[in-house]
């Protein structure tokens, strides 16, 4: 993986000493909270429900054992035993004092991690396939650039104070894992006829308020051209983007206003000047950081299908495991784990402490030192040797990490909701903890098959529910928490955003209104090949209205 | 009926202006005001508390007195007041759980 360089080093050393002085101004009275907001948030700290809180950065969502064990550190140390990995591939914790925030800096600096930018109307953590480097169907590493793109966008004179903030999300495979088309720039590493490395440039995507579903303005660009490309969108963006307007700041109302032909030729105008200039990237530039993200050396371990195939034998749970968790390595003899921090009414995305030293263990023993963090809100082990996986799942079983259930209807994306957040209208987590109890049963999950549900605890749709083939929106009304399902929204290759279906329902009858959808899909899918999704985008909304509302429905 | 509450500067806790004048950690002790006079008195300890460095943050939220006790009246201060509904380990209630 990528290792800091001199820069990097003395950059974000220099960053830590410069807040850590910051904090002792702000402590002493030199600084007043409205001088220090936007120096705290620069530096990844809010204020939220119960206390300050830390959001710190996992560039494309890649960790190394040492840095997972360091989270496990803090979180143990200066917080309550626990993290939040979140939607961005980023962890949050939620108890820090401010006062031990520089000391905090400081021990992730030692590891290479950092809190810059993750908040403020800037380029954000640039997120990527959490398979990437592993994934069978990839064309390339898409992290080479994300790196790129992280060491252009920090600190950036010119792209620091956007209108709005702005995230970028890149994909090295057809199939996109990434979500690439929910983000203000979407990147789809892939080949030309000619086998040259390029990108489809998609722009204006996003959630909240209102969303959208990102343009494809390019359909290939060559690799060398991603930064002056990226910087001719960042500039038209920078310039025309509506500073007047909160709600109308993002790139995605831009390119909705002005209309994504008009908005193309604009950017390529733009990218005309730059093209040729001091941007272009050299191949050997591209090369080199490349490099970094070279897999590890996989040695032959051909004796894994023999372990695999007497493991099943030998556990069903394992087997269950390996159906639902493990997926396809580029090398025959080795897979990708998701490693579930969803069990069975657990919070979604949380880990303690001992968890993440546990998981940076195994990492270290069995998977090359590589953890992922999936915008899904699970970890990911990249390169196990088949032969290793049973071994790997007892020690998931023993960390409460092995609940098989990727991809089904209790792996859900929660937000942290009422609970936590400053912002939230109604409680996510609750939500979630409920819905994964009542379909507990990992047969009727697996009957149900594949079926992404996200939670969101107020519009700004942390939780993804948009794209989710359910989603759940948090709303207050009247004082009261009050539930909106969304149906038919997906965050892949043909992502769409979900109908809302009708009234939203209380605290008490969420879960049920799920069933019932659940319900509704078993009933009139085709057989048990048709999946959630295509059985909705078959039949539409209406079975599912009746099933919820009744004779309502039709009064409405 | 209003009560005051803020976070604490140095560690961000959950903190409520108290009847004797000091910062709470609890809801219980808080001073109530009823008019518009305690709550511009209210706001103006406030201020001056974050200008002193105490507090930031500062929120006059709306309550009830149920059998004597505060409850905020919107779910998010009760959440403040306790803590995450779904850990009460965690929070003020979970001091209050040691403490029982
Ligand atoms: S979606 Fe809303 S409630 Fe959830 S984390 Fe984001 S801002 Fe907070």
């Amino acid at each position: 993986m990528y290792r800091y360089d001199e820069f990097d080093h003395g950059f974000v050393k220099a960053r830590v000493a410069e807040f850590t002085d910051q904090v002792e101004r702000r402590l002493s009275g030199d600084l007043s909270e409205d001088e220090f907001k936007p120096l705290r948030l620069m530096n990844g700290v809010y204020l939220q429900l119960h206390a300050y809180m830390l959001r710190i950065a996992i560039p494309y969502g890649t960790l190394n054992s040492r840095q997972l064990r360091m989270l496990g550190h803090i979180a143990r140390r200066y917080d309550k035993g626990y993290g939040h990995f979140t939607t961005r591939q980023n962890l949050q914790f939620n108890w820090p004092a401010l006062s031990d925030i520089p000391a905090i800096l400081a021990d992730l600096a030692s590891v290479e991690m950092h809190a810059i930018q993750t908040s403020g109307n800037c380029i954000r953590n640039v997120t990527a396939d959490h398979f990437a480097g592993a994934a069978a169907d990839e064309v390339a590493d898409p992290r080479p650039y994300a790196e790129i793109l992280r060491q252009w966008s920090s600190v950036h004179p010119e792209f620091s104070y956007l209108p709005r903030k702005f995230k970028i999300a890149v994909t090295g495979a057809e199939r996109d894992r990434a979500a690439i088309q929910t983000h203000d720039i979407g990147l789809h590493l892939k080949k030309d006829e000619k086998g040259e490395l390029g990108f489809a440039v998609y722009v204006g995507g996003g959630q909240g308020r209102t969303p959208m579903v990102a343009k494809k303005i390019r359909d290939f660009l060559p690799e060398r051209h991603l930064l002056s490309y990226a910087t001719a969108i960042l500039r038209v963006y920078n310039l025309h983007g509506r500073r007047d307007n909160k709600y109308k700041a993002r790139i995605k109302i831009l390119v909705h206003e002005t209309g994504v032909e008009e908005f193309a030729r604009q950017v390529e105008a733009e990218w005309d000047h730059l093209r040729d200039g001091e941007l272009k990237l050299p191949d050997a530039d591209i090369r080199a950081i490349d490099s970094y993200f070279a897999p590890p050396d996989l040695p032959e371990r051909p004796e894994g299908d023999e372990v695999v195939r007497l493991g099943r034998l030998d556990s069903r749970s394992f087997g269950e495991w390996l159906d639902q968790n493990v997926i396809t390595h580029k090398h025959p003899d080795y897979a990708a784990v998701t490693i579930s921090l969803k069990g069975i009414g657990e919070v979604p995305g949380d880990a303690s402490a001992e968890q993440m030293e546990a998981v940076a263990d195994l990492a270290e023993r069995f998977a090359f030192d590589e953890i992922r963090v999936s915008h899904e809100q699970n970890l990911i082990l990249p390169h196990v040797a088949r032969a290793d996986l049973k071994a790997v799942y007892d020690q998931l079983v023993s960390i409460g990490f092995a609940t098989p259930n990727s991809n089904l209807i209790s792996d859900i994306i929660a937000c942290p909701g009422l609970d936590y957040c400053a912002l939230a209208n109604a409680r996510s987590i609750i939500v979630a903890q409920n819905i994964s109890k009542r379909f507990a049963s990992l047969e009727r999950q697996r009957d149900i098959g594949e079926l992404k549900l996200k939670i969101s605890g107020c519009i700004n749709a942390c939780g993804h529910h948009h794209v989710g083939h359910i989603g759940i929106l948090g709303v207050e009304k009247k004082g009261a928490e009050l539930y909106q399902v969304t149906l038919g929204g997906s965050a892949d290759e043909h992502t769409t955003v979900g109908d809302i279906i009708g009234r939203g329902f209380g605290p008490e009858e969420i879960t049920d209104a799920i069933e019932t959808v659940v319900e509704t899909y078993l009933r009139v899918r085709l057989d048990a090949g048709e999946k959630f999704l295509d059985a909705y985008r078959r039949v539409g909304p209406a079975p599912f209205k009746e099933a919820l509302y009744g004779g309502e429905a039709n009064a409405a | 009926m209003k009560i005051l509450t803020a976070n604490r500067l140095t560690d961000g806790e959950v903190v409520w202006l108290a009847k004797d004048g000091s910062w709470a950690e609890s809801i219980e002790p808080s001073e109530i005001v009823a008019d518009k006079e305690g709550e511009a008195r209210l706001e103006a300890i406030g201020k001056s508390a974050v200008e002193q460095r105490e507090v930031v943050d500062i929120n006059l939220i709306d309550i009830d007195l149920v059998d004597g006790k505060i409850v905020p009246l919107r779910l998010r201060e009760r959440i403040r007041a306790a803590g995450p509904t779904n850990r009460t380990d965690l929070g003020k209630q979970a001091s209050r759980q040691g403490a029982n």
